[in-house]
């Protein structure tokens, strides 16, 4: 995930949130505007997008934050309380005999999600078969029965017989020795009476126990009256999203949600049978607002202080051991992958934009300096100059390294103390992380 | 489909003209009181000199940022509302804003149209980019003319080539149909069904097969047998996927299609921006077909794609039959957004 524009925009009001000192109501109105905008863009539905912010101003304004607690994070974690109680729950799926019939717009991947059902089912020791109930599409006959067919599922359809209730019937029938019976059916939309009096029929005769609603994460706006109209015809129990592994935010299928007053039972993330993935809240709303991983942030936040753990003052007085460097990699790591507390960090938003690339090689270059710095004596750690060259020559046995790398752990950390001797007296003790970000960065081996 | 737009826009017109009303009164007050309440008046209200002075010689009230503020934000929720990606639509509130405000505006003039005239000049400008006439391309083409079909998985390549097809079938062009999705699961037949009943050849391999080959052997089909069109289907790939935009790339540059035509779905919110984007950047495209538009979608993905591509729409999908696809055409849409 790239940082994008929408990640960004939020991100800059969260920093604004993070300087003011104190939560009033002018501050808090910018950044539940750009809240706004964050949800937009992710193609929540407009009027959801209004009556969440409202609430959050609300909530905002008259709830104390929690102890240790900046206005910053009081705003977040009352945006992400908003958005996991719509959202918060997964579908629960029961692995015994049932029914599940999966409806939605045209091409928004329900074959493809039929077969990959299937899969999961029978992955979970069942055994499932898969009906064709659409009877419309050109073709759709075919995609199903070559799908089922490389997974040896059992597929029934009817090539020719266009009466799709008739069909599902015959096909519930020919099927019923199986557990899981999955029934897919054609596309349509609202407005199309005529094919929704056709699901209704469908549904009287499969009394499916699960009506999935197939939704595409690229759709927008119209996400939720379609949703309404599918919710009254057959009462949806849950929403399949798909194509989440695009770069759609999938907003359109949380109003969904939020619509049929149900919740989201799997997300698609691929084309292969296997892509077929349980929800997860935390990682669907982080996402929808282009954040780092919320939850964890706002946990971890509070458990490791990252802050806290750095002696800063100590490092700029020019007291800065390798083992400083070797808590602060896992104070890191402790946040989760390097990328996303990069993007979690106020720094994240600070403009500095660092490719996947540059993520990794940083990443596996901060691993292997933590496997040599294993490898030293606590006396090495605090008095890196008294490795010598033979004692590079043990490190580098003993940590299953090049020699090479030990030597450049330690002109990285020399070069590390000497940028943070250079930043002492800089904004009056204040560090600038930007710039001091921008020092560092090299050292560490990414280009940040 | 443009119902709640209209609502919307009638809000905003009404706005813009109660403020524009609002100030020639305020004009109109300060100017009858005494010369000493004129001057803190002055101090307090920076320019109103300037604008008083407008009023008096040239009958005019000059809107500034605050007084649009809200309605310009009440116009992005409904440009929003109606699927125009985010960026896109704060783009075109502030070329509407930058075309409002300072402006000085007479007062006689029908309000209302000042702010409809500002947002249709804005559309238009989105939706008019590099026009294109595929009717008149396709008639000075040498044939036979390659058009190759991409687009994400499920936005209807395969249903709206054979719409095309029968498009181009009755302005009597002949058609050969390449099918090239030779990745997805019944692709191949589902094709052959429409080809079927349109009575076009499909040429085809088996799936799995080498897509360039396929469209290479349609194209050197049409040349045997004096063929004017090849429509050639490729397979839905999400733009995050890296091997598959390459493949796309070796199959235009084995192809060299004469259009390549990007097809999106009109109920796309704002990743229709990211895709387009994505893809014109991997193959550029000459223009789009916008599909299930009579999903009761608001139409904004037309003009987030325009914008983002600079490429026009070219045809819209309405519905599931053959003859269910409109030509596109910019004044039409921005009629029916704007109801006049």
């Amino acid at each position: 995930m790239v940082l994008d524009s929408l990640g960004g925009s939020l991100r800059g009001a969260l920093k604004k949130l993070a300087s003011a000192g104190r939560i009033d109501k002018q501050v808090v109105d910018e950044a539940v505007k750009d809240i706004q905008r964050a949800l937009l863009q992710a193609d929540v539905n407009v009027k959801l997008v209004m009556n969440l912010s409202n609430k959050i101003r609300e909530r905002a304004l008259s709830e104390k934050p929690a102890a240790g607690m900046n206005p910053r994070e009081h705003v977040i974690n009352i945006v992400y309380q908003e958005l996991i109680s719509l959202v918060g729950k997964s579908t629960e799926i029961a692995l015994r005999e049932q029914r599940i019939m999966l409806v939605g717009l045209q091409g928004s991947g329900k074959t493809t999600t039929a077969a990959k059902l299937a899969t999961f089912f029978q992955r979970k020791g069942l055994r499932p078969a898969v009906i064709c109930g659409d009877t419309f599409r050109a073709g759709a006959y075919d995609q199903l029965k070559a799908l089922c067919e490389k997974q040896d599922i059992t597929f029934y359809g009817d090539r020719g017989n266009l009466d799709a209730p008739e069909v599902v019937r015959n096909g519930l029938e020919a099927t019923k020795k199986h557990d899981v019976l999955i029934i897919d059916t054609a596309g349509r939309h609202a407005l199309e009476a005529d094919l929704i009096q056709e699901m209704k029929d469908i549904h009287a005769v499969t009394h499916a126990d699960q009506k999935f609603l197939v939704m595409d994460a690229a759709i927008g706006q119209q996400a939720s009256d379609q949703a309404r109209a599918f919710d009254e015809a057959v009462g949806i129990t849950g929403v399949i999203i798909t194509k989440l592994d695009g770069t759609a935010k999938g907003g359109g299928a949380l109003s969904a949600v939020a619509e049929t007053n149900s919740s989201v039972a799997f997300i698609g993330v691929g084309e292969t049978p296997n892509d077929l993935e349980r929800f997860e809240a935390d990682r669907f709303i982080s996402r929808l607002l282009g954040m780092g991983d919320i939850k964890s942030l706002i946990e971890r936040a509070q458990e490791t202080k990252l802050e806290e753990e750095i002696d800063v003052e100590a490092m700029m007085r020019g007291r800065f051991t390798l083992k400083d460097m070797y808590k602060q990699m896992e104070a890191m790591n402790k946040m989760g992958p390097l990328k996303q507390v990069m993007q979690m960090l106020p720094l994240g938003g600070m403009g500095i934009d660092v490719s996947d690339k540059d993520y990794q090689t940083t990443k596996d270059k901060l691993d292997r300096y933590r496997v040599v710095m294993d490898s030293m004596t606590d006396a090495e750690l605090e008095d890196p100059k008294m490795v010598t060259s033979s004692r590079v020559k043990r490190i580098s046995r003993g940590s299953g390294t090049p020699p090479e790398v030990v030597r450049e752990l330690l002109k990285s950390h020399r070069a590390m103390k000497k940028a943070l001797k250079s930043m002492r007296g800089m904004a009056g003790g204040k560090m600038d992380m930007k710039r001091m970000m921008k020092k560092l960065g090299p050292m560490m081996g990414g280009k940040m | 489909m443009f119902n709640r737009f209209k609502e919307r826009l009638a809000g905003f017109k009404q706005a813009v003209t109660g403020k524009i009303e609002e100030k020639t009164e305020t004009i109109e007050e300060d100017m009858a009181m005494p010369e000493a309440e004129a001057d803190t008046a002055k101090a307090s209200r920076l320019g109103l000199a300037s604008r008083a002075k407008s009023l008096i010689f040239e009958q005019v009230v000059v809107l500034d940022e605050k007084d649009l503020e809200d309605p310009l934000w009440e116009l992005e929720l409904a440009l929003l509302e109606s699927d125009v990606a985010l960026p896109v639509a704060e783009e075109i509130v502030s070329s509407i804003k930058e075309d409002l405000v300072g402006q000085k505006k007479k007062v006689l003039a029908d309000t209302g149209s000042i702010a409809e005239e500002a947002l249709r000049s804005a559309l238009l400008k989105v939706l008019s980019e590099n026009t294109f006439d595929i009717d008149e391309y396709i008639e000075n083409a040498k044939k036979p003319v390659k058009i190759v079909f991409v687009g994400v998985n499920g936005t209807g390549k395969t249903t709206s080539i054979s719409k095309v097809a029968r498009y181009l079938m009755d302005r009597e062009y002949s058609v050969v149909i390449a099918a090239g999705d030779t990745f997805r699961a019944g692709a191949i037949e589902q094709i052959e069904v429409h080809a079927n009943n349109l009575g076009v050849r499909l040429i085809k391999h088996k799936t799995g097969g080498d897509p360039a080959a396929v469209i290479f052997d349609a194209v050197e089909y049409a040349k045997a047998h004096h063929k004017d069109v090849v429509l050639a289907d490729t397979a839905g790939r999400l733009h995050t996927n890296i091997n598959l935009m390459d493949q796309m790339k070796k199959i235009v540059r084995v192809t060299k299609p004469d259009l390549l035509i990007f097809v999106d779905e009109a109920i796309a919110g704002n990743d229709a921006v990211e895709r387009a984007r994505q893809f014109n950047e991997t193959v550029p495209i000459e223009g789009t077909i916008l599909t299930k538009t009579d999903a009761d979608a608001k139409g904004g993905a037309a003009i987030s794609i325009a914008h983002i591509t600079g490429k026009p729409v070219l045809f819209l999908g309405t519905g599931q039959d053959y003859p269910d696809l409109v030509k596109f055409d910019p004044d039409w849409l921005v009629d029916r957004l704007l109801g006049s």
